[in-house]
């Protein structure tokens, strides 16, 4: 069971407030993100809760009891480290063991729970070496597997995909929400790609300058963004924001309309501009619109097949319903 | 561009290597050789390098007139004792500063290190005053004690020195993984920093082998390690320089044996964490 709440939590550093006063709920078996730009305190935040950091004001609590006090090593968390954090000198058979043996298990039950979760995570032939002879991916691996064997009540995820290349990236990130699926435990993932918030969450928590932004599901983020912030941080690519009359003319200071909500063509639509820079992915093209006389820039999404050259004059149609209206707060209009 | 080292370079690069080394190592060697020699032939002039007699006489006479292995068993118990303690003490210290550092850490340290820098004589007086007190003149438990304080800031700032070098995630990931403070420093950080920890005691070992002031100042009889040994031969009237050497040889070879066998060990150490 690991359900995590943190009431009134704060943290600073000296004079620094890196984080105030904030009350979050995590229920057990959700797959949390935090997401954000460097620097939101995203990292700080879970290692509040992993109890690495001490608070300044607040409450934390695991399963209703106050962890607050409790050190880290008391919590029932397990965490999987940015650089892994393995321990160098033991072979992975001994890191994976290593919070079991420090849980003072008998051996027997040291053993099955290893090969358990060696044969897992595919490490049943590196048990024996040490973690200078694995690769990125390996190595990562036998991290997880150090969470695991615990039994925890929540795993703690401190951006543990950054330093894998990018094909490595998707499948670990498959793995992971694999793993989330079969063993069911409260995960707090903390990233600042909102891909992989996106595609992993059950609740993503995006954070800006130690506040909380928003709190919702991945679709929900993605379909009513609360603030400018957030309709900005979520989706790829950003969102087109857009002020001045055409603004007013939805009754609103600011609109916000996503690339993949605007359609473009040679000679139809309201909206018209000059194309520059194309991205073609293959079964994407990313057109970045010119002269619109509505933003910089505006990005459209169009199929993979859709050519049009540098220069061409085109014209695009908005998505009426797909409208975001943001009021001069930078505050959605429902 | 890598810089082309030619042969002739590299020649005379060794050449002025072995130089230097020589250099350094001539007081050593002579005195080594003249612990071969006659008392005459080790004040004769123009001094004699190789070709004089040699002989084993010193040696005999040194083993005759005073308990060696006596001394060297002293020393062997203050110096290793010394350093025992001093790691016991300055593992948890090092930790601490390495780990948890404060906003004093760095004053503390070069607090530390000042009292490097007071003239040891400037404590001679209230320290013997404090060992007689204490009854511990003349005895190895208080030598151990007066030489683990005086190399004290030196292996606190060694063992900082190493410990800094260990990402600090390691020791937070065994806290996750529920060691206490006991187990994160047995079983993560010290096998971690084995190599920083063994030449730390190395070079503790052969500063408390080698020192010679308070030794001398605070041991009679019963205490005296090789320092005193040697010392005992130093005479202002009378011709003892071959026989002071063979003691010299005696009391140094142990530790150079040492030295030479870790030789490796203890570079690595001491440029540790420079050249990375």
């Amino acid at each position: 069971m690991g359900k995590i709440t943190l009431e009134q939590v704060s943290k600073s550093f000296g004079e620094v407030r890196v984080i105030p006063p904030l009350d979050l709920t995590i229920e057990d078996g959700e797959f949390a993100v935090f997401v954000g730009p460097s620097g939101c305190g995203k990292s700080t935040l879970l290692r509040l809760i992993a109890g690495l950091e001490d608070v300044t004001g607040g409450t934390i609590r695991i399963d209703g009891k106050d962890a607050t006090e409790v050190p880290p090593a008391k919590r029932g968390l397990a965490m999987v480290f940015q650089s892994y954090a393995l321990y160098p000198h033991m072979t992975v058979r001994k890191n994976i063991a290593f919070p079991l043996r420090m849980a003072k298990l008998p051996q027997a039950e040291i053993d099955r729970r290893v090969a358990g979760a060696a044969q897992v995570l595919n490490l049943t032939d590196y048990l024996d070496r040490r973690p200078g002879q694995l690769s990125g991916g390996q190595r990562q691996r036998v991290a997880i597997g150090r969470a695991i064997v615990r039994e925890p009540a929540a795993f703690l995820f401190d951006e543990p995909l950054s330093n894998l290349d990018a094909a490595l990236r998707v499948g670990m990130r498959l793995e992971i929400s694999e793993l989330h699926k079969r063993l069911k435990t409260t995960m707090i993932y903390v990233t600042h790609d909102q891909v992989e918030a996106m595609t992993m969450a059950d609740k993503i928590v995006v954070l800006r300058a130690g506040h909380i932004e928003q709190v919702g599901s991945p679709l929900d983020l993605y379909r009513s963004p609360r603030n400018l912030f957030v309709a900005g941080f979520i989706g790829s690519p950003r969102m087109n924001f857009i002020e001045g009359p055409e603004a007013a003319r939805h009754g609103a200071r600011t609109i916000g309309i996503r690339p993949e909500h605007i359609a473009v063509s040679a000679d139809e639509g309201p909206w018209s501009g000059v194309v520059g820079v194309s991205e073609h992915l293959g079964s994407d093209t990313f057109f970045h619109i010119h002269d619109t006389g509505l933003a910089e820039t505006i990005t459209v999404r169009a199929g993979g097949e859709v050519g049009f050259n540098h220069g061409d004059r085109v014209r695009l149609t908005p998505r009426e319903d797909q409208v975001h209206r943001f009021d001069e707060k930078g505050l959605r209009i429902a | 561009m890598a810089r082309a080292v030619t042969p002739r370079r590299k020649a005379l690069t060794t050449a002025l290597a072995w130089a230097i080394g020589f250099l350094i190592f001539f007081p050593i060697l002579w005195t080594i050789l003249t612990s071969f020699k006659t008392e005459a032939e080790a004040i004769a002039s123009p001094p004699k390098f190789l070709f004089f007699d040699w002989t084993l006489e010193n040696y005999g006479v040194v083993q005759d007139r005073s308990n060696y292995m006596r001394f060297l068993w002293n020393s062997v118990i203050i110096a290793g004792g010394s350093t025992l303690l001093g790691i016991l003490v300055a593992v948890p210290a090092a930790w601490s500063m390495a780990f948890v550092p404060s906003r004093r850490t760095k004053d503390i340290l070069m607090w530390m290190l000042s009292t490097k820098m007071l003239p040891a004589v400037g404590v001679l007086y209230p320290i013997y005053l404090i060992f007689i007190k204490l009854g511990l003149l003349d005895t190895r438990i208080g030598l151990i004690v007066v030489l683990m304080l005086i190399n004290l800031p030196i292996i606190v700032w060694m063992l900082y020195t190493y410990f800094r070098e260990i990402p600090g995630e390691i020791l937070e990931a065994a806290r996750m993984d529920g060691a206490s403070l006991r187990d994160e420093i047995l079983y993560v950080l010290t096998p971690m920093a084995v190599p920083g920890i063994a030449s730390t005691i190395l070079l503790n070992f052969i500063l408390a082998w080698n020192e010679a002031f308070w030794t001398l100042n605070l041991t009679a009889a019963n205490a005296g390690p090789l320092t005193a040994f040697i010392a005992s031969y130093s005479s202002p009237e009378g011709l003892f320089f071959a026989k002071l050497s063979a003691a010299s040889t005696m009391a140094i070879a142990p530790i150079l044996i040492l030295g030479w066998f870790s030789q490796k060990q203890l570079v690595r150490g001491l440029t540790f964490g420079a050249v990375k």
